[in-house]
């Protein structure tokens, strides 16, 4: 039987990020990951020859060479990666688009701000003293008490939609919760997206994965994937290794999992509370197009929409909601090559228990039926925001909240786990912590910070504790 | 080691850790927080690289003395008198 320092549940972002950190300080350390592709949530696929990403449309967080004190920098500095290594290119700009009134913003803050001002004249000194309380709140302080943002919010902006608006991106890439956030997510998101801003390697999410997966290997550490964890081994209070769905038993100092909160407490035996799982997933529709979007009068690289003046963030009653949705034209950026592929892509929030619910088998299954219904009204519903590309359209593949459960392990395909975060990490048992999305930190970089910050804290530093004492 | 090669030492460690930064003016006096890029994450891989390379330990209540270059040479000399200097 192996014993280990560390065994990291996952080969996502945070477990790799968690990995890497582990190995290059040569503690024995082991990555387990279910699927036979790594990357979780943000991964990638082959569909009928054509090269398609899962989760990026952007990297956020977008930070120049040398930039000091960002979580890019930061993260940078900690994995030990060049800047240049990452390959980035920054987009063009991107939009939030509500009835009557976009707002267009790029990786200069002051486009949004000016587009704000032109908007809603009456908001703009609410608007810039909110963006004072983002500027001066303190997220990396994990033990601060949350706060609901709506309310905080409300209390600079009084415009609903103008609140809805600068809600809308920040939610449809963070937000386990409903129609509101904690305001230390809030600002995260805010400063992530709107101060930081947008970029993509010309190779997308495959380029970021093989940059850690090198990383892991060269500092030594071990990857196992086809390789399920299915029970966390206690001793009393303590977590003392996993047990594989092979049946194989691993001992370790420490676990870290990624799998979820809701998941890894199903893994020790717990069963969740009502509250805990969460309630947001998405579909994604992928268009291929003969030309690139440019050609057909799309300028933006992200647009945020919805087709009402209050947007809705929760779950529909139905399979989708296509009245708001995120459309990603990943040829957008500013790219050294034109992609082989040209794509428009669009996320809606969708019901896991509707989706789950349908046959699947057969081509014309209710499940792919409805695909092919949903597909059809998101196309339609985005049209009030970019030119008419559907004539152009030459391929469509479609993920919904199953595929997402499928792949990820995630209970209800939520992208953004659970609404409840562990932010210090701490599981409530002893030696077993919570990586990634149900940590809090958010998006692909916060996720591989959080399983950065995570193996510091309780592998790293601890161990200089316990060599203190010992 | 001399007092030089222990300055380079940290040198070499913050070259490692943050590639992109310029470290060819340091001014041994001054915090090396206040002209670098450094947070309290990169500290933490100071004092892990210096395990690693040096086998020297620094308990966390001993991390202030790692503030300047002259703070660390001051507070590494015995520490690392019978080490080489690790390229
Ligand atoms: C459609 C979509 C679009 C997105 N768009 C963006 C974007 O544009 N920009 C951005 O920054 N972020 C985006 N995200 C979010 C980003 O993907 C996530 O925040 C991030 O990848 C989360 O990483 P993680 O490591 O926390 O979790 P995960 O990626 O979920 O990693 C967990 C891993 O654990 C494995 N696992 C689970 N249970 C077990 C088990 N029992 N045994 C072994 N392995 C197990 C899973 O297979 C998985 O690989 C998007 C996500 C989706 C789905």
């Amino acid at each position: 039987m192996s014993h280990y320092d560390a065994i990291i549940i996952g080969a996502g972002m945070s477990g790799l990020g968690a990995g890497i950190r582990l190995a290059m300080f040569d503690k024995r350390v082991v990555v387990l990951e279910r699927h036979y592709v790594w990357g979780g949530l943000n991964s990638f696929y082959q569909f009928q020859g054509h090269q398609f990403d899962v989760g990026l449309h952007a990297m956020t967080n977008y930070a120049p060479r040398g930039a000091k004190g960002l979580p890019l920098t930061r993260l940078l500095k900690q994995l030990r990666i060049r800047w240049d290594e990452l390959d980035l290119h920054q987009q063009g700009h991107s939009a939030v688009s509500f009835p009557g009134t976009k707002l267009k913003f790029s990786n200069d803050f002051e486009l949004l701000r000016g587009e704000v001002a032109a908007a809603f004249p009456d908001q703009i000194d609410g608007f810039d003293a909110l963006v004072k309380a983002v500027r001066e709140f303190n997220e990396l302080d994990l033990d601060a008490p949350t706060q609901n943002a709506r309310t905080i919010v409300e209390s600079h902006i009084s415009h609903p939609m103008l609140v809805d608006m600068i809600f809308c991106p920040l939610m449809f890439y963070g937000s386990a919760r409903e129609n509101d956030m904690d305001w230390d997510q809030f600002v995260v998101m805010f400063k992530s997206i709107f101060f930081e801003g947008f970029a993509r390697p010309q190779q997308g999410v495959r380029h970021i994965l093989k940059l850690l997966i090198d990383r892991y290997r060269r500092s030594g550490g071990e990857l196992r994937m086809k390789t399920g964890v299915k029970r966390i081994l206690m001793d009393g209070a303590r977590a003392t290794g996993v047990e594989l769905d092979s049946g194989e038993t691993l001992t370790a100092e420490t676990v870290l999992s990624s799998a979820g909160l809701v998941e890894t407490g199903r893994m020790c035996g717990q069963e969740p509370g009502a509250q805990a799982t969460g309630k947001l997933s998405f579909t994604e529709t992928i268009n291929v197009l003969d030309k690139p979007a440019r050609d057909l009068g799309i300028d933006e690289t992200i647009i945020f929409f919805s087709n009402t003046e209050r947007f809705n963030y929760a779950q529909p009653a139905g399979l989708c909601d296509t009245t708001s949705g995120v459309i990603c034209m990943p040829g957008n950026f500013d790219l050294p090559e034109q992609p082989k592929d040209h794509l428009v892509r669009i996320t809606n929030i969708a019901n896991f228990d509707r989706w789950n619910a349908l046959e699947r088998d057969g081509e014309d299954s209710p499940y792919n039926r409805a695909k092919r219904e949903w597909y059809t009204r998101s196309s339609d519903d985005v049209l009030a925001h970019i030119p008419d590309f559907r004539a152009s359209t030459t391929l469509v593949d479609m993920f919904t909240p199953r595929t997402i459960r499928h792949y990820t392990g995630h209970e209800g395909g939520a992208v953004y786990g659970s609404p409840i975060k562990k932010r210090t990490g701490a599981s409530g048992i002893e030696g077993l912590y919570i990586i990634g999305t149900d940590q809090g930190f958010l998006g692909i970089i916060g996720a591989m910070l959080s399983g950065i910050s995570m193996a510091n804290r309780w592998v790293l530093q601890r161990d200089g504790a316990t060599v203190e004492t010992t | 080691m001399t007092d030089e090669n222990i300055k380079q030492a940290i040198i070499g460690i913050i070259n490692d850790i943050n590639p992109d930064e310029d470290t060819s003016n340091i001014n041994p006096a001054e915090r090396l927080r206040d002209q670098l890029d450094l947070d309290s994450m990169d500290f933490l891989d100071i004092v892990m690289e210096l395990r690693k390379r040096y086998g020297v330990h620094v308990p966390d209540t001993d991390y202030e003395h790692l503030a300047s270059l002259d703070s660390c040479v001051a507070y590494l000399r015995d520490k690392m008198a019978d080490k080489e200097l690790v390229s």
